[in-house]
């Protein structure tokens, strides 16, 4: 009879593998039997019962002191390979505590295959199909909304006490007042670049006055527009997507629905109010702050005075011009927030979905700045 | 099979041990001077009505919350006291079911689940999946490790959040409300579930409800607490408190009756 001892680490499993005469294995397990000691078992008996082919398996459970689920399964499995070699298997001094355990565990559930499968692996041209098909689903859903949404200003223009106009307020000092420093930070700095770096090519011509112009038409005209409405996607678009679809998640859109209201006039509406109101005084204050951004350099480095500066600023665009730009301004906030409630109204599912909405809003904000940017400044090349 | 015994409550030794916990949010007290024991192998059921301290007070065995003053020992570790890699070690022998089941809502039942075997272990893939249908199988979800949180019912959630509690076979359990807002059959259901863990588990279990029939059929020893008492107003077995309590507040509670 021959006795072979594994002695591993303090803590871990020890194995204490006996061969009987009569060809039966006898492995006893001994100590901790855990989620932490399992891992070479498994193995180190496989290669066993290859190496001996022994008539018969028996597994001494009397040394372990404490076996976990893990060690269980490890059980289970032992048997199992037993059973694949034709090799007869038998558990000797396993405590009560352990067959309580051991009843647990349902061997079927062991190997039921999944009843939903694996998200299918589809090929290239109909992955293609299917994000067209996505695509076209949700220019769909956004045009719809968009016609549920212009009604709804409609009505509530000619409806004006159906507003919540405490919450536009509200609204109105977040998308605002709360984006007005960093909004003007942004734009100091833009104009300082912008002067600063056009002043470099401007100098060499003796054009240094033309810096202003550079900076005022340009901030007035697009930049102004733009980069407000950009600001204002990423700070409350986002917001307006992110607190509608935790509402939806909660349920809070259905409690409104039950309770007779109109989840987009009580929702949206306010939202897109208040951007409507705020986005254009935003495009300003960052048309002037530009402006006080390229006075700087104009003053500190291209020896312009004060007002000789702003007289050429102001001669440099018309009053149609500031106007376009916060006619624009006032479109890219309808779309901002519009997209913004969009996107939280289409919240399905968990917490996941409402990061998501929020993404997808800002995304989907930037395309439609640009798309309407590009339309204004095809029809303004017209008007003017 | 555990390193305990796992019917004589008393003799053991106690893995969480309170002592004159005293929380305050603001001017208002919720807790003062709470003081219990948590002993090997049994099932305690903290229970008392809406906005007594239940959760606060599992909020702060688990961790979660510091306390303003007194102390908390888990298996001998002050974890008011503890360094953070101390409290990681602590509860990586805890097992958590929230009120909300709060798995991930990005992954789906088997990823879930999997996550502490595959962040903690150095198993092979095999059996990592093998315990995770294991545990599946045993809140009676085989076959569901590809469906998501949201394709399952509350109760089925709650299963779902009892095999990720269980996967790395904690020490200890905690439960938040594991039968609220389920019908009385899933509810039995997961009592059952319960029951049938720490019987083959021998795993300490601390619940908070105030399901009166969840009291009954899993509690070996409940603690009750009061809002207006600020703490612990009675102890014992559910039988010995309904039945034999004098103070009104505790027969108030087990007849149902509103404040």
């Amino acid at each position: 009879m021959s006795i072979i001892h594994k002695h591993q680490n303090e803590g871990e499993s020890l194995l204490s593998i006996r061969t009987a005469e009569e060809e039966t294995l006898i492995v006893a397990l001994t100590g901790r039997l855990s989620l932490e000691t399992i891992a070479p078992i498994l193995p180190e008996i496989k290669n066993l019962l290859e190496a001996k082919q022994p008539s018969r398996l028996t597994l001494n459970l009397g040394g372990l002191t404490f076996m976990d689920s893990a060690g269980a399964l490890t059980l289970l499995r032992i048997e199992d390979e037993a059973r694949e070699k034709s090799i007869p298997f038998s558990i000797i001094d396993m405590s009560e505590e352990a067959k309580d355990l051991m009843q647990l565990i349902d061997r079927q559930a062991l190997t039921l295959a999944p009843l939903n499968p694996s998200e299918r692996r589809v090929g290239l041209i109909a992955e293609i199909g299917e994000q067209s098909i996505r695509l076209l689903e949700d220019i769909q859903k956004v045009l719809t909304f968009s016609g549920i949404l212009i009604a709804e200003i409609i009505s509530s223009l000619r409806h004006p006490r159906t507003v919540r106009w405490g919450d536009t307020i509200n609204y109105m000092k977040k998308v605002g007042v709360d984006g007005l420093p960093i909004l003007g930070l942004i734009s100091f700095l833009l104009g300082l670049i912008m002067a600063f770096m056009s002043s470099l090519q401007l100098k060499q011509f003796g054009a240094n006055i033309y810096v202003a112009s550079l900076v005022g038409l340009a901030m007035v005209r697009e930049l102004g527009p733009i980069i407000t409405a950009v600001l204002v996607a990423g700070r409350s678009g986002s917001a307006f997507a992110a607190e509608i679809g935790t509402m939806k998640v909660n349920e809070e859109v259905d409690a409104l629905i039950t309770m007779g209201f109109d989840p987009v006039k009580f929702l949206a509406i306010p939202k897109v109010f208040a951007a409507m109101f705020v986005v254009p005084l935003l495009t300003l204050f960052s048309d002037l702050f530009a402006i006080f951004g390229g006075l700087l350099v104009g003053v500190m480095g291209l020896d312009i005075t004060v007002f000789t500066y702003l007289k050429q600023t102001a001669s440099s665009f018309r009053a149609f011009d500031v106007l376009t730009g916060v006619i624009k301004s006032m479109v890219f906030a309808v779309e901002i927030a519009g997209i913004g409630c969009h996107r939280g109204f289409e919240v399905r599912g968990g917490t996941e979905a409402v990061g998501n909405a929020a993404t997808s809003a800002v995304v989907s904000s930037l395309f439609l700045i640009i798309v309407t940017d590009s339309t204004f400044a095809i029809i303004l090349n017209y008007i003017r | 099979m555990t390193e305990g015994n796992k019917t004589v409550l008393r003799d053991r030794e106690a893995v969480i041990k309170v002592e004159d916990l005293t929380v305050r949010y603001g001017e208002n007290t919720i807790l003062d001077k709470v003081s219990l024991e948590v002993f090997q192998g049994e099932v305690l059921v903290v229970a008392g009505g809406s906005g007594c301290g239940k959760s606060t007070l599992l909020k702060h065995i688990i961790g979660l919350a510091r306390p303003l003053a007194g102390r908390i020992w888990i298996n001998g570790v002050d974890i008011t006291e503890a360094e953070d890699e101390q409290l990681a070690e602590v509860r990586k022998k805890m097992g958590v079911l929230f009120q909300s089941s709060a798995l991930f809502g990005s992954m789906n039942l088997s990823e879930n689940i999997i996550l502490p075997l595959l962040t903690f272990t150095d198993l092979p893939s095999e059996t990592i999946n093998l315990i995770m249908k294991m545990k599946l199988g045993m809140v009676g979800l085989a076959g569901y490790e590809n469906h998501f949180p949201d394709e399952l019912s509350g109760g089925m959630q709650k299963r779902a959040g009892i095999a990720r509690a269980i996967v790395m076979d904690p020490q200890i359990l905690f439960f938040d409300e594991p039968s609220a807002s389920l019908d009385p059959i899933t509810a039995a259901g997961i009592d059952n579930l319960i029951l049938n863990i720490n019987h083959g588990m021998g795993t300490t279990m601390v619940i908070v409800t105030h399901e009166l029939q969840s009291i009954f059929t899993v509690a070996q020893r409940i603690i009750l607490l009061d809002k207006s008492k600020k703490g612990i107003i009675a102890e014992g077995t559910p039988l010995e408190l309904k039945e034999h309590s004098t103070d009104p507040l505790v027969r108030k509670f087990f007849n149902r009756e509103a404040a």
